[in-house]
């Protein structure tokens, strides 16, 4: 049948002047702006969707049985009275400290001491970053970043250990659960998916940009892989689960994870190893300006943008579905 | 350095790596991996207390290649390995005591998350201990306050979600605090390490510009610390977070979690914040009055509990007072008297969360002073550690509660004369409020019942749980019967701690 068609149905202009009256509709059997659904699960839907929407209310009211108590409901709103007023105190107490804080850019502030003398005169040649930043959380202060990346990856655990989905669900709520992902994210939009195609590889060349150039220009691990993570929750809303399934999965994230981790670890513990016993250490800061410089601080960005961007990702799916 | 000195740091970076192996194993995998490492951080840290106490001595570890006021650094001493040997031991006899429940009350697929949460909160406490910088003590404080907020919603039940809900808000709150407190620091001294802090705040004192910035920043740090670790008025989220968690989990919260944040509070007293300052006087001052206002209001709560996981997690508010009142005295020997409570509570409440745990279990699970009538025939061994940790806990001589009170009331007469009376007065009306609730439950545990009643049903005690509850048992006899030595060396730490 298609074959015959005559040739004017594919060119744009006849698309778009049939589009202008009305006749052609581009997204048709195209663009899923609501999830089909038959009529049990649309009402379940519906009862979510008004129970999201009065939840603030109704837990509360719920919870604590505010209708039959009515000491409750006056120490709530004294509570709230008092929470404002002690917020403003707190607020006016904070400024009135701030006021007698050296001001800001004093060159003779206690901040511009010894201890940021070293770091900005003798940041580069002792650890071989032009970014100074980079050289002092990656190599003066590297434990308390070493201790950030924990922070995250507990919080990561944290996270799955409460939303992940485990186990044999019953294949109904899971086609509920299917359903109410496919209603608040729409699949096959066209437009998010044209700019998350054109985006996503932006987006991420730029992230590993940031994460390698950490030690030579602003930027670094936390940042570039904030921005990797992004990238790969883009693709996801744009394109669904099963696309995103095929190469980020939860095996992947975890032997990312824990192999940026260990090598963060095992790195470091030698370099503290060295340092606080006065040994000899094979690493050293290199040609300042060249990409594979600054020892380890390269290294390290990498492990600190793997870590940053599983986390991220893993978050969202956690909160979207519980699954990878 | 000899390698004994390396120990400290290799127990953080160990629990660390544990933490991160334990992502890709199994259940079974992560247990083995969490009761390998206890041991081997408690193996070092006797081993550490053994060459830090012959020296009497501390000394500072660099963590990298640059000294003090550049890099980070540790800083060891008898005080601090004693505090790592008795929380590393703590944590290993909690964990075993519970591992029966955890098994239970946490899906197999999850397992290895929550021992991942152990390890990572036993690292931020060992960091916590050691660390001889402002800054990594807020980042590990961050590590400590998600990884309890895991530990709270171990056990997969309704109340769990609210309580764990509420611990993180109250928890963050401090978390916020701290930070600004932190920063104020920062930009009045321009260092970040402890010492150099100290020395740089020195010089402050007699000028009258930053005496409004040093008051605020003495009452952010001691409030953000004083939330975290349940001080009275902050207490709230204590009772629930305890209650309904998993046994382990509620006995690691309880007995060590509230006391990393206490240490911490208590190095920033000694080594960071100057004593000459007028704002100290008025911390401690604050501190005494709030401590006492929680070991009676405490122990009051507690009576008033028929719940008896929520009734001990009600005496965990009035033991902190404890320990608050002690560091308000404001006397070095008050100071010591703390750091004992510290390690004596966490024996005491330890043992008595694992045994209610055994005592519920064969009750139907049902926590109540009513459905408990008899159970220390029903479960012997856990009946005996619960009377032995209740005795311990009004303090009854021979056991460590005793130590603990006596040294308190001996160091109270080194007090200001009002502040000697009132301690006297609270330790008397506290001891006999905790005596009311404490000897009320064991005896419903042994009113005699019917013989049908006398025997669990299809529950039998692992051997392994038995095993740790003994442990613990054990452990408050030899810190009741054995306290001098103990004393001795935390007076020595203390003094060369500053």
């Amino acid at each position: 049948m298609e074959k015959h068609r005559p040739k004017t149905e594919y060119s744009r202009r006849e698309r778009f002047t049939r589009w202008c009256v009305g006749e052609y509709d581009p997204s048709a059997e195209r663009l899923e702006t609501r999830a089909p659904a038959d009529e049990a699960a649309r009402l379940e839907l519906q009862r979510l969707q008004e129970y999201a929407a009065n939840a603030d209310r109704g837990i509360h009211h719920e919870l604590y049985e505010l209708g039959l108590r009515r000491r409750v409901g006056l120490f709530t709103r004294f509570y709230r009275v008092a929470a404002v007023l002690f917020a403003l105190f707190l607020a006016g107490v904070l400024l009135l400290t701030v006021s007698y804080l050296p001001r800001f850019g004093d060159v003779s502030a206690p901040e511009n001491n010894e201890v940021a003398r070293r770091y900005i005169e003798k940041g580069l040649e002792e650890t071989g970053a032009v970014n100074i930043v980079a050289g002092m959380i990656l190599d003066y202060r590297a434990f308390d970043t070493f201790g950030e990346s924990c922070v995250l990856f507990v919080a990561a655990c944290c996270v799955l250990f409460l939303l992940r989905v485990d186990g044999q669900e019953d294949p109904r709520s899971q086609a509920l659960e299917d359903m109410s992902d496919r209603f608040f994210e729409p699949r096959h939009d066209a437009i998010l998916q044209m700019s998350a195609r054109l985006l996503v590889p932006v987006i991420t060349v730029f992230g590993i940009y940031v994460v390698l150039n950490g030690h030579l220009s602003p930027g670094g691990g936390f940042s570039g892989g904030a921005i990797i993570g992004s990238g790969l929750i883009l693709y996801l809303t744009a394109f669904g689960f099963a696309r995103t399934g095929r190469f980020m999965t939860e095996k992947l994230v975890k032997i990312l994870t824990v192999s940026a981790l260990s090598f963060y670890c095992a790195a470091k513990s030698y370099s503290f190893y060295t340092g606080a016993n006065h040994l000899s250490s094979f690493i050293t800061p290199g040609t300042p300006g060249a990409i594979l410089s600054a020892g380890l601080i390269v290294y390290l960005n990498i492990c600190v943008g793997i870590v940053v961007a599983c986390t991220i990702y893993s978050f969202y799916v956690m909160f979207r579905k519980g699954g990878f | 350095m000899t390698l004994v000195q390396n120990f400290p740091f290799f127990s953080i970076i160990l629990s660390m790596a544990a933490a991160i192996v334990s992502f890709v194993l199994r259940g079974r995998g992560s247990r083995c991996v969490h009761l390998a490492m206890v041991t081997a951080v408690l193996a070092m840290s006797a081993a550490t207390l053994g060459c830090t106490a012959a020296t009497g001595e501390s000394y500072t570890f660099m963590m990298g290649h640059y000294p003090a006021p550049w890099g980070n650094e540790i800083r060891v001493g008898p005080l601090e390995s004693a505090m790592a040997l008795c929380f590393s031991l703590l944590m290993l006899l909690s964990v075993l005591g519970g591992l029966a429940h955890i098994e239970r009350d946490i899906p197999p697929s999850k397992v290895n998350l929550f021992y991942i949460q152990l390890d990572l909160m036993l690292s931020s406490l060992l960091a916590l201990i050691y660390t001889n910088d402002l800054f990594t003590a807020y980042v590990f404080i961050e590590i400590c306050t998600i990884a309890a907020c895991g530990l709270i919603m171990a056990r997969r039940i309704g109340r769990v979600y609210v309580s764990a809900v509420r611990y993180m808000v109250m928890s963050l709150v401090g978390s916020g605090l701290f930070l600004i407190g932190l920063s104020l620091l920062y930009a009045i001294t321009g260092h970040l390490l402890m010492s150099p802090a100290k020395q740089a705040l020195a010089a402050l004192v007699g000028q009258k510009s930053s005496a409004v910035p040093l008051t605020v920043i003495f009452v952010l740090l001691t409030v953000s610390l004083g939330i975290k670790s349940g001080l009275y008025p902050f207490h709230t989220w204590i009772p629930d977070a305890y209650g309904y968690t998993t046994p382990a989990a509620a006995a690691v919260l309880s007995s060590l979690v509230c006391k990393g944040y206490i240490l911490l509070l208590v190095k920033l007293m000694v080594r960071v914040l100057p004593a000459a300052s007028p704002a100290a006087g008025r911390i401690t001052d604050v501190l005494f009055v709030l401590g006492v206002t929680g070991m009676i209001w405490g122990s009051v709560d507690a009576i008033r509990e028929r719940d008896v996981r929520r009734m001990t997690a009600y005496s965990s508010v009035a033991q902190i007072g404890y320990i608050y009142m002690g560091l308000g005295l404001g006397t070095q020997w008050g100071m010591v008297a703390a750091m004992f409570h510290v390690i004596s509570h966490g024996a005491m409440k330890a043992l008595l969360f694992i045994c209610t745990a055994g005592l519920t279990e064969v009750s139907g699970g049902r926590g109540d002073r009513m459905a408990l009538r008899g159970a220390g025939y029903r479960h012997r061994i856990a009946g005996i550690g619960f009377a032995i940790g209740s005795m311990s806990m009004i303090g009854i001589p021979l056991l460590t509660g005793f130590v603990s009170k006596y040294t308190f009331a001996a160091a109270a007469t080194g007090a200001a004369p009002r502040r000697m009376v009132a301690a006297w007065i609270a330790l008397a009306v506290s001891t006999t409020l905790n005596a009311v609730y404490f000897m009320r439950t064991v005896l419903v545990l042994y009113t005699s019942v019917e013989p049908s009643q006398r025997r669990a049903k299809d529950y039998r005690p692992s051997r392994i749980e038995n095993a740790a509850t003994i442990g613990l048992i054990l452990l408050n006899i030899a810190l009741g019967v054995a306290s001098p030595p103990v004393l001795e060396t935390l007076s020595r730490g203390l003094a060369v701690f500053g």
